[in-house]
């Protein structure tokens, strides 16, 4: 009951919002999107103590029967994955709506900014709550519009316009890999159900082969790649920071780009059975992990920094899921969705206060001017690096653990994921010093102020959450792993390494973080190094070049394609053929014209001649052609 | 005509259905004729009209013949169909005689492919 209600709540926001938002206008649409996120929230957490307790097992809410010849329905699922996953979204999500009350601010299309807001939460709660793939997918699907309407929410810009096509057609090819994957699981079991498959699974491992988990699992990879921007379809992230900063808290670092950690995580069982998957899903996310990292140091938007820093720890994330470290995995989900959408909160902050300005280049000793703002964008920018006690450091080192407890092959993971570690606190640390420390660089005219109350609330919350989010599940107090326990009990997960081993990996881990950290601080605050260009840099900055790479190898191609298609095949093939036959058929028509003589007379000859044929024909022939 | 008459000889002379069907041939003859030799309009309707009703005159007589309904039947729908059609083919030759002062079909010949 409650669970159905803390979806409707969003789904009745949206639909007010959809068809009298306009009418509510500013704040009214603001606190009528915040009140029912927030109503959620609170429902999610009442409901997510019958698991506190542990030993329950979570149960399904049958909602309609929705496709009976296939037996699906829509139907709920509210375990403890989905309560966690619940809890974050809807959290993380109302702070965000009250964050865009004061963000959005004067915008001409303020109430429709929260009718997609509201659209959002229902679609990924209906994501996370789905109770087989069936659901999962609607929900899927469904973020999927929502982010490209968000990202285009600005679509006056072309490039916003640009950003979130993008983002759709990317996404369609993950989408792809996802809807064969799910065929592929309805014929082998007869079923979407997740329950009931995980139950086949782990009664009988060998109900499919090998072959048929990898296929699966990788296909399932494709299309979590797609969401969560993983190596190679991670470009349409950076670009999607074309939306609203709320937007690129909520959607593309907190929530949405999650989805593909957590759909891994939801059929571990699948990738239990297919060790090649673990192997492409760890080392996909380490890449990603190392890869995006490198460009977010040469970045000079800060919400580009920001949107690598997302693409390369989603990479931790796979790193953990694909390794079967599930619960690290979602961990780190957890606490990534708290200090990155405060990271983005705090961008948006800046932004705010410099009057729409993103560029690092013209900012600098903003510490004074935005004190809320820096205080808290410090909290974060520590738990990203890793330093304990804040919430990135407990989470990340339980995947590195994890990976280095797999030891072989994952070693070399291990290692790319300590270099990635001491990357992010130097990336980040560089986006900090440059950001707040210094010089002004500000454009003339420019007066930096401190956002209202209702912006700076939610930043306050999330930095008190990065703060102590890690003390959720600490190796002393794994609370969270308790909680998550039933959730995946089919799973034979795995652990950190026994005994002295994880503390001499913190150690290692730490010391990259403060390493880059230092370094950080020599080379742009005891240096004074400004915004470097040039080189190396400038590829950095353009992400490798791999946006120019798809354009030249995908998008000229496919282009091309399409112009012979339009303008040979269809103009002249197709079109010639139409025509030639209406040209026939003219032809024809003005050899036979001349018969129309016009007099009627000639007319009535014919009809008779016709007559007295048909009777001549029937006398002699008797009718018989 | 001479089995006609030979019958007429020995035992009188009887109207049979066939004289009728005679008479209607007679009539459908005179009507085509009418039709396709006048250029009149009013005068090609009236040929019509006789070729119309000579056909009734078939229907009837081959019914009387036989022993039957339905040739009878179809008479009546014809009768009816021709009232019909009376009413608008004089509409459509009064409306032309009015625009074009003739009643002529060879001068109403601007339909020809």
């Amino acid at each position: 009951m409650l669970i159905g209600l803390l979806l409707a709540l969003p789904l009745a926001g949206f639909l007010t919002l959809l068809f009298f938002g306009k009418r509510i206008g500013e704040p009214g649409a603001g606190y009528l999107g915040s009140a029912t996120v927030g109503l959620s929230f609170l429902l999610a957490l009442i409901s997510s103590f019958e698991f506190i307790s542990g030993g329950e097992n979570g149960r399904h809410i049958e909602l309609f029967e929705w496709i009976p010849s296939l037996g699906l329905n829509a139907e709920l699922l509210w375990d403890p994955l989905s309560a966690m996953m619940t809890l974050v979204v809807t959290g993380v999500g109302a702070l965000i709506h009250i964050y865009s009350i004061g963000y959005m601010h004067g915008d001409p299309r303020f109430g429709r900014f929260f009718t997609y807001l509201n659209l959002f939460i229902t679609s990924m709660l209906i994501l996370v709550l789905g109770a087989n793939f069936g659901v999962l997918f609607v929900g899927w699907e469904l973020v999927g519009l929502s982010s490209y309407l968000l990202i285009s929410f600005w679509f006056e810009k072309p490039s916003a316009a640009a950003a979130g096509k993008k983002a759709f057609v990317v996404n369609r090819i993950g989408d792809f890999g996802f809807l064969i994957a799910l065929m592929l699981i309805f014929a082998s079991f007869g079923t979407l159900d997740f329950t009931h498959i995980f139950e086949v699974l782990h009664d009988n491992a060998a109900f499919i082969t090998t072959a048929t988990a990898t296929a699966i699992t990788l296909l399932l990879l494709v299309g979590a790649a797609g969401k969560s921007a993983q190596l190679p379809l991670h470009v349409w992230l950076p670009d999607a920071m074309e939306g609203p900063t709320p937007v690129s808290a909520l959607i593309h670092a907190a929530t949405m780009v999650t989805a593909g950690v957590y759909m891994v995580a939801r059929t571990g069982i699948f990738f239990e059975l297919a060790p090649v998957s673990q192997a492409v899903v760890a080392t996909v996310g380490a890449l990603t992990a190392l890869f995006a990292a490198t460009i977010a140091i040469g970045q000079r938007d800060i919400k580009r920094v920001l949107a690598y820093s997302t693409i390369s720890q989603l990479g931790y994330m796979f790193m953990g899921v694909g390794v079967l470290g599930l619960v690290a995995g979602v961990f780190h989900l957890v606490t990534h969705a708290f200090f990155k959408a405060l990271l983005f909160l705090g961008a948006g902050s800046v932004i705010h206060a410099m009057g729409g300005e993103q560029d690092m280049a013209k900012m600098g000793g903003l510490r004074k001017k935005v004190p809320i703002t820096f205080a808290t964008m410090v909290v974060a920018w520590i738990a990203i690096s890793g330093i304990p006690p804040l919430a990135g450091f407990w989470s990340k080192d339980e995947i590195l653990a994890v990976v280095y407890g797999r030891g072989g092959g994952y070693m070399a993971l291990w290692i790319i994921g300590i270099v990635t570690a001491g990357l992010t606190a130097f990336y980040m640390s560089r986006m900090m010093f440059l950001t707040f420390w210094g010089e002004p660089r500000w454009d003339e005219g420019v007066q930096p102020h401190e956002s209202p109350i209702n912006m700076t609330m939610p930043l306050a919350v999330l930095a008190g959450l990065s703060a102590v989010g890690g003390l959720i599940n600490t190796p002393f107090k794994p609370t969270l792993e308790h909680f998550l326990e039933p959730a995946f009990e089919f799973v034979h997960q795995a652990h950190i390494p026994e005994g002295v081993t994880p503390w001499i990996l913190a150690g290692i881990s730490i010391g990259a973080g403060v390493l880059g950290v230092m370094y950080a601080y020599r080379r742009y605050v005891v240096n004074g190094t400004q915004l470097e260009e040039g080189g190396t840099w400038e590829t950095l900055l353009n992400g490798y070049g791999v946006d120019d790479l798809y354009g030249k190898t995908i998008v000229a191609p496919g282009k091309a394609l399409s112009e012979q298609l339009a303008f040979t095949a269809d103009a002249k093939v197709v079109d010639g053929g139409v025509n030639g036959i209406g040209a026939v058929v003219k032809r024809l028509g003005s050899m036979l014209a001349p018969l129309q003589t016009g007099l009627a007379r000639s007319y009535g000859v014919g009809i008779l001649a016709g007559a007295i044929g048909l009777v001549v024909w029937l006398i002699v022939a008797g009718g018989a052609v | 005509m001479i089995p006609i008459l030979a019958q007429a000889a020995t035992e009188g002379l009887q109207v049979t259905a066939g004289w009728y069907m005679g008479l209607a041939a007679v009539l459908f003859a005179i009507g085509s004729a009418g039709l396709l030799l006048r250029r009149n309009a009013l005068v090609m309707f009236m040929s019509i009209e006789l070729m119309l009703n000579s056909v009734n005159l078939t229907f009837v007589a081959a019914d009387s013949g036989i022993g039957s309904l339905e040739g009878q039947i179809s008479a009546l729908f014809i009768m009816v169909v021709a009232a019909a059609e009376v009413t608008v083919g004089l509409a459509i030759i009064v409306a032309v005689f009015r625009k074009r002062a003739t009643a002529s079909v060879d001068d109403l010949a601007e339909l020809s492919g």
